[in-house]
């Protein structure tokens, strides 16, 4: 038997981990397993029990003999073995379903693993949502004090935060309002604010960022970012690629319940975007969900880089061309495409009109790819959704929301090597300059 | 890998320097302890939740506290007309309209205390499914923000005892011990309940019809001296009974019910450790199942 110190426990043997790092999380073999139906469909009524436990000696002695039919289980998360070291902030990244939840739950201990272990050294702060808690009737000025004691804040700790909870929040006037009369935004900034107040020494955090206006989404991820730089422990899960590259030094993979990458957060962007391009090659012939005449069908959707390369993923002040490939019966006359881009708040960033800009022929093949290029690309680093329209002859002939998604990542977009993260909606090329007014006297 | 030689409860926050806690995270099997330590450490949390309760309860009503009394009162006017007045039930000659509101003082406490514990785990579902925290704190609260509406019930019950003058006896210091016995009460039950509640939903179809029958299985309308001499300590199994009576000594002066009272204690603290048990037993599937 020894004794670590660090962990002041005794071991049977060090492990390399025990001797190096300074460990806020270990995890080890974790797993978790749901029957399949979905968690929110699990609940019985009594009466299935009750026949269940009635037919269950029948059912017993027709099987007599053979093994049981297996129970219909799925893994949402299976043999995640992890250690995070104090200070670290890791991105857990990954498709929808691929365990990023399950697994912030499980650490959040708000349900248990079915399978190993995960040891935390240090107080926890777990934000799957903001405004958990929140209750309409009450005031702002209540539900600080109540949300701050269900994230886990004491009373005097609230007391002391409270002025800088309400600056940070905005929303003064309307403390001794009911939230229930309060502007969604009102709400979401409130909330966010006593989360953002939260000190735990690891925090847990899902998402939550995706909440808010522009301005007030930059400030969370500026405090995200004074959160991370304060030297505490942060897993923090998101679909935003550019947030997770901003604030993470390490990443993490997980797919299909399995932990695929672990390493410095650009390799595992990386792998994420092959898994994505592998996953979905903005492929729409499947869709079904569609508008207009159905004259012509879009059935694909996709970006390529100056070369002609596939990309997964843009980057600011990059030269992207989109191309659209369609299936039509006849020729189409007059036609013109119609691209949206919306940014993560659903508003619409650009619109692409071919009729405007010009370009395509007035007769165009029945079946065929247009393409259009866009020289460097204006968008700030963030997640984008197109939506996408074919007229043909004045008339709506197909129309698909929601036809493809888009990750850009900062870049390099003015040639100066530098582009911060400022709040904005779109990027424009400039140039400054000063002229001398010392040199005319 | 380090074994570690003390064996922690899972979840359980065992503080290894005052600084930093070590939350162990593994599943656990079968029946595991109370752990009432973490829910001390969350009293605070116990705290909020019950004054949310309370600040919210008479919300955008236009009577507001005043529901308090008036439910209690109202049905003590009913009880006094039909069974006090038309039936002739004997009250111990206790006028009839004391009589019945000191019994129905604890018994509105309880029946909505029951009601809303019952209901309150999968009315908190937001909450269980997003954060932890010892889920014991979410029917204690509902259990314990009754207490304010007794207490305003309560104070109709001094004006009708000024009324009828009554004085109590020294035995009125016994009453905060019944009043621990309906909220044990109230609370044993409501563990089972909600925790069942999760699970089925039938549950909450079955309250009303419940505390109805409760209602008349309970001295409420009657007295526990219509029951024949040698069931009577029996009828502490139900454990309102031993309340009521408790109640109607404490403050009315009638003779102490020693034998049911004993009955009653033993039954509610012994759903009371079957229902925290129960509680935690179930506890780890509810934001799986909820």
């Amino acid at each position: 038997m020894i004794f670590n110190p660090k962990t002041r426990t005794w071991g049977l043997y060090i492990d390399s981990e025990m001797v190096v790092g300074d460990v806020a999380v270990h995890i080890e073999n974790l797993s978790k397993q749901y029957r399949i139906g979905g968690p929110q469909a699990r609940y019985k009524t009594m009466r299935e029990t009750l026949i269940d436990m009635a037919a269950a000696p029948a059912r017993r002695l027709r099987r007599f003999g053979r093994p049981a039919p297996p129970e219909e289980t799925i893994w949402a998360l299976k043999d995640v073995t992890f250690d995070v070291e104090r200070g670290q902030v890791v991105g857990i990244i990954g498709r929808n379903g691929a365990g990023k939840t399950t697994l912030l739950r499980i650490l959040s201990r708000i349900t248990e693993p079915t399978e190993g272990y995960a040891e935390i050294k240090g107080r926890v702060g777990s934000l799957l949502e903001v405004g958990t808690g929140f209750h309409p009737e009450l005031t702002g000025r209540e539900n600080i004090y109540l949300n701050g004691a269900i994230l886990g804040m004491r009373r005097v700790e609230i007391d002391r935060k409270f002025d800088e909870i309400v600056a940070f929040s905005e929303i003064e006037k309307f403390l001794d309002t009911p939230v229930k009369r309060y502007s969604s935004g009102m709400y979401v900034r409130l909330a966010f604010s006593v989360a953002a107040h939260l000190e735990p020494e690891i925090l847990l955090v899902d998402e939550v960022l995706a909440v808010g206006d522009a301005a007030f989404q930059k400030k969370c991820l500026g405090k995200m970012g004074d959160v991370a730089s304060e030297g505490r422990t942060v897993l923090f899960v998101s679909h935003n690629m550019a947030a997770v590259a901003g604030l993470c030094q390490r990443a993490l993979l997980l797919e299909n319940g399995r932990k695929n990458v672990d390493g410095p957060v650009s390799n595992v962007i990386a792998r994420y975007g092959d898994l994505l391009d592998q996953a979905r090659t903005g492929d729409l012939t499947s869709v079904n969900d569609r508008g207009g005449t159905g004259a012509v069908k879009t059935t694909s959707i996709w970006w390529v880089d100056s070369q002609g390369a596939h990309l997964s993923m843009l980057q600011s002040g990059q030269t992207v061309e989109l191309r659209i490939a369609y299936a039509a019966k006849h020729a189409l006359r007059d036609p013109s495409f119609l691209v949206g881009v919306y940014d993560s708040l659903s508003r619409r960033v650009f619109f692409l009109d071919s009729s405007e800009s010009g370009g395509l022929p007035e007769t165009l093949p029945p079946r065929g790819i247009v393409r259009c290029l866009i020289e460097d690309l204006p968008l700030p680093a963030g997640s984008y959704r197109l939506n996408l329209a074919i007229l043909a002859e004045h008339e709506l002939a197909d129309h698909v929301t929601h036809a493809a998604e888009i990750q850009v990542l900062g870049g390099d977009f003015f040639g100066s090597g530098v582009l911060k993260r400022h709040r904005r909606v779109c990027l424009l090329k400039h140039r400054w300059d000063v002229a001398d007014l010392t040199q005319d006297r | 890998m380090n074994t570690t030689i003390d064996d922690q409860q899972t979840g359980s926050v065992t503080p290894t320097d005052h600084e930093t806690p070590t939350t162990l995270i593994r599943p656990s099997r079968g029946w595991v302890a109370l752990n009432l330590r973490d829910l001390w450490n969350y009293r605070e949390l116990l705290y909020f939740l019950t004054w949310r309760d309370i600040k919210v309860r008479y919300k955008q009503t236009v009577l507001g506290a005043a529901w308090a009394v008036l439910q209690p009162f109202l049905t003590m006017v009913v009880f006094s007309v039909f069974f006090g007045q038309l039936a002739k039930v004997p009250s111990d000659g206790i006028p009839y309209p004391i009589f019945s509101y000191c019994a129905l003082l604890p018994w509105s406490y309880f029946s909505g205390a029951l009601d809303r514990a019952s209901n309150s785990l999968v009315g908190s579902s937001h909450l269980i499914t997003k954060v932890y925290f010892p889920r014991l704190a979410i029917p204690i609260s509902a259990v314990t923000a009754g207490l304010v509406d007794f207490g305003i019930a309560f104070v109709v019950l001094l004006g009708m005892m000024i009324y009828y003058s009554f004085t109590p006896t020294i035995a009125v210091l016994t009453l905060p011990l019944f009043l621990l016995l309906a909220v044990a009460t109230a609370l044993a039950v409501g563990l089972w309940l909600s925790a069942l509640n999760v699970q089925y939903r039938d549950v909450r179809y079955t309250i009303p019809f419940l505390t109805q029958f409760w209602l008349f299985a309970t001295p409420i309308a009657y007295s526990s001296s219509l029951v024949p001499e040698q069931w009577r300590t029996w009828y502490g199994l139900n454990p309102m009974a031993g309340v009521v009576e408790g109640f109607r000594w404490a403050l009315l002066g009638k003779e102490p019910p020693t034998s049911l009272l004993a009955v009653s204690a033993v039954v509610v603290v012994l759903l009371l450790i079957g229902g925290l048990y129960y509680f935690r037993r179930m506890e780890k599937t509810f934001a799986d199942v909820v």
